[in-house]
């Protein structure tokens, strides 16, 4: 299953690793509550995602009751629970990039990919999102792979752009 | 002093109250749902709302303050539209099952509907996700809720425990547990606090009525029953006494009504307990003013709820415990040992039922510890409540039912088994028999009650030094002996987290799980009387005054339970049979395999696909009606007003654009 392929990416090292600068990111907030957005902003950074096992480990450091801390986790979409891909699609879907044909690259990534939206490619490749607007609204249609924006694109620079993720 | 006026009526208040609080001090009665003074003010449901003169929107009076020259209107046209509105909106996404809820007629939501005057559902459409979650203690159901947040704050801030909070946003908001765990699961302590704050039938006991039923109606059970002390100051609340009335004959006559066999008293086991807990004391003391070491504070362990709680957050302190089960599970232990071989009745055919203040005993006899020669000791606990609805079901007239005693020899207390019912009264119990055990003489109080232990405060403690002691505890000679006392979770977690640090300065500690001791259990009536704490904690009190004998050790039964059949306090056969283990759960029952989730019984799975085939019937929209149309063609009236200004903002832009634009092609 995707969750299955995406978790096995991190093995137990580099699990221990990413729990240690979790660890240490709670301490540089020195464990107050007010801070846990920030705290489970970077925990999502760190771990690629916040599973249970960590929300329970967050709260344990926090002192924060878990119903809390999951609370605040289920609130935010940008958290996610499960785990997300090597790298985050994020088509805008804004008024100028939708008018200028941001919904057929919706449906061609979707087809491409096999994903639903806010889903993960079963090879954890990738996880697709629409975003409302990313800033780009003049270079419409627009969308981004991880940090990098790519604009003005159309379904026939997909296949290229794409490959350079793989 | 601040000057305002409600409803045209000039009021005087003092500084810092709210508007609902000086509308009430006027006899102004401002219509509330989640508000519980003191505990619940978050302004959540809005039905308080309030005009303001001056401000742009109703304003909820739970949490709007007053000012001077405040001009307040509860009752307009437009604040009773508002709080039909809002009622009919929170009807919408609720089961609205009524008649077959056990909250019908004692319902919250119910009531205000019909002071409302709402008489009419407007909105039909999507419903949030159905969900109901068994614990062998509380029952959620999801589909009830109202998301007052009662229960949240109740759980998080009073309790301390936070098994409870919402979870995900907008329409698919749920009170609940992290990541959709059962409440069986958690670090719940099944206080069942939240039971009595819920408002509707959202949070309830799980049902065991049915189960007793069944026992009482089963030719081959001989069906035992027993009485914790609170019930007995309480259960009157049901059939409409105020509180604090004691009922005790009443309750053993409505008992013996029902069918049950024999009518013992959990009081007679809380006078064991005190033996056998003191002189485990008395041991621990002794072990460690002698050098030989011993775990001290010893912490008393009659509350399922804190014995949970203890096990999840501060398990490595279990050894404090004092090994004692809890008086209705030693009582259960002897009904199918010592009683049963008495009456000459096979253990297995014995059905022990306990009327408890309490949600958590339902967790406690399930325990794998609460089992001796493989009969459970106790295999059904009833809430008051159940016992109350029992009681209705069965057409007893519980007014005018006589006074009746407790069978004997399993029947008959003391007055500090009464206190055990009330916050500091195990504690009180103790003294009364440790001091007179140790120095002969009767504890040094006015009307033996240790004064500074009671009271409704979180912590109490005291002192209490030994002098003139008898040769044979000579070690206790001088000792100024320390105890403090805490009901409710969140007093125990302090007291805990000071004993965790080392800086525990006490000998002997006594918790209760729930604020205020089991007369204020998770499985007693819901009041709505602001003093009920303090006139049950009377009722107790008087309970144990008007009692031949007032220390445990005085109960001649007691004495001859031991000479007949347990030999002497903490001997072998007490410790087969009224002691008991600890459990190391973890914060999130990571330690242990065993969980307390239970299948959900079969009405509420045929409440389910009732449901789940209406929903499929309901199409997901809102039906447009005169008032309802009004308001959305405001709505998107507003909505228009708002779109045209955008527009003509974009428009003053791109006219700025050109111009510039002009400038630089002229430049160019």
């Amino acid at each position: 299953m995707t969750a299955e392929t995406a978790k096995e990416a991190l093995s137990l090292e580099e699990k221990e690793r990413a729990y240690a600068q979790i660890a240490n990111v709670i301490d540089l907030y020195r464990r107050k509550e007010d801070s846990l957005v920030q705290i489970l902003h970077l925990a999502q950074e760190i771990y690629g995602h916040l599973p249970l096992e960590l929300q329970q480990f967050i709260s344990r450091e926090m002192n924060i009751p878990l119903s809390q801390v999951s609370g605040v986790v289920s609130f935010y979409s940008f958290f996610s629970t499960v785990p997300r891909g090597r790298h985050t699609i994020r088509v805008c879907l804004g008024t100028a990039c939708y008018v200028r044909g941001g919904k057929k690259i919706v449906e061609y990534l979707q087809d491409k990919l096999q994903v639903e939206l806010g889903g993960t490619t079963d090879d954890g490749s990738f996880t697709f999102e629409v975003a409302r607007c990313i800033g780009a609204c003049g270079l419409a249609p627009a969308f981004m792979i991880d940090d990098t924006v790519y604009k003005q694109v159309n379904v026939n620079k997909l296949d290229k752009i794409l490959g350079q993720y793989y | 002093m601040v000057n305002l006026t409600i409803n045209n009526q000039k009021v005087t208040v003092e500084d810092g109250i709210t508007i609902m609080e000086a509308a009430r001090r006027n006899n102004i009665h401002i219509p509330s749902l989640c508000y519980l003074q003191g505990i619940h003010q978050a302004g959540a449901c809005r039905i308080c709302v309030v005009e303001v003169e001056g401000a742009k929107n109703l304003q909820a009076s739970c949490i709007t303050q007053v000012a001077e020259g405040m001009v307040v209107h509860t009752n307009t046209e437009r604040v009773r539209r508002a709080r039909k509105m809002l009622y009919e909106l929170m009807l919408s996404d609720h089961s609205q099952d009524c008649l077959t809820c056990s909250r019908n007629l004692s319902c919250e939501f119910q009531a205000l509907g019909k002071l409302l005057g709402v008489d009419d559902t407007r909105f039909e459409g999507e419903r949030s996700p159905f969900q109901v979650d068994a614990s062998v203690s509380v029952t959620r159901d999801m589909t009830k809720c109202i998301l007052c947040r009662r229960c949240v704050t109740v759980c998080n801030e009073i309790q301390g425990v936070g098994a409870m909070s919402p979870q995900n946003r907008g329409f698919k908001t749920e009170i609940g547990p992290a990541m959709k765990l059962p409440l069986g699961k958690v670090n719940c302590a099944l206080c069942g606090q939240c039971t009595i704050v819920c408002p509707v039938g959202a949070l309830n006991e799980t049902d065991s009525t049915r189960d007793v039923w069944e026992a009482l109606s089963d030719p081959r059970k001989f069906t035992v029953v027993q009485v914790a002390p609170a019930v007995r100051v309480a259960l009157g609340e049901e059939f409409g006494l105020p509180a604090g009335s004691r009922v005790t004959g009443k309750l053993a006559a409505a008992l013996r009504r029902l069918g049950f066999k024999r009518v013992f008293d959990t009081n007679f086991a809380a006078d064991l307990t005190i033996m056998e807990e003191v002189t485990e004391f008395l041991t621990r003391a002794r072990d460690a003013l002698t050098g030989k070491g011993a775990v001290l504070p010893m912490i008393t362990s009659c509350s399922p709820g804190w014995i949970k709680f203890i096990e999840h957050n501060f398990y490595e302190l279990l050894n404090h415990l004092s090994t004692c089960k809890s008086p209705h599970c030693m009582l259960g232990a002897l009904v199918k040992s010592f009683y049963a071989e008495s009456i000459n009745v096979k253990p297995e055919n014995i059905y022990t039922v306990s009327v408890m203040p309490c949600t958590a005993k339902k967790f406690e006899i399930e325990r794998e510890e609460m089992v001796n020669n493989g009969n459970k000791n106790v295999d059904a606990v009833i809430t008051t409540r159940e016992l109350a609805q029992m009681i209705k079901t069965a057409g007893i007239d519980f007014l005018t039912l006589p006074d009746e005693e407790f069978d004997n020899p399993l029947g008959l207390s003391t007055g500090a088994a009464d206190i055990f019912g009330l916050t500091g009264g195990v504690m009180e119990a103790a003294l009364r028999t440790a001091y007179e055990l140790v120095t002969g003489r009767e504890i040094p109080f006015d009307g033996l009650h240790v004064t500074p232990i009671v009271g409704l405060e979180q912590i109490k403690t005291a002192t209490i030094k030994f002098i003139d002691v008898l040769p044979e505890y000579s070690f206790m000679e001088g000792l100024e002996l320390k105890v403090a006392v805490t009901s409710g979770l969140a007093g125990a977690r302090m007291l805990m987290e000071q004993l965790a640090k080392g800086e525990s300065p006490y000998h002997f500690i006594e918790v209760m799980g729930c604020p205020g001791g089991c007369m204020m259990g998770g499985g007693q009536p819901r009041s709505s009387d602001p003093d009920v704490r303090e006139k049950r904690m009377s009722g107790l009190y008087s309970e144990d005054e008007s009692k031949q004998y007032r220390k445990s050790h005085e109960n001649p039964y007691i004495k001859l339970l031991y000479e007949k059949y347990l030999g002497e306090p903490n001997g072998p056969k007490s410790h087969e049979l009224l002691h008991t283990h600890y459990v190391p759960r973890g914060k999130f029952n990571e330690l242990t395999t065993e969980d307390f989730v239970i299948e959900i019984d079969e009405s509420t799975k045929r409440r389910v696909a009732r449901a789940t085939r209406q929903e499929a019937k309901v199409p997901a929209l809102v039906k447009a009606e005169p008032e309802t149309v009004s308001a959305r063609i405001l709505e998107l009236e507003a909505e228009n007003r708002k779109l045209k200004s955008e527009l003509q903002d974009t428009q003053e832009t791109v006219e700025i654009m050109k111009l510039v634009l002009s400038k630089y092609s002229k430049q160019g």
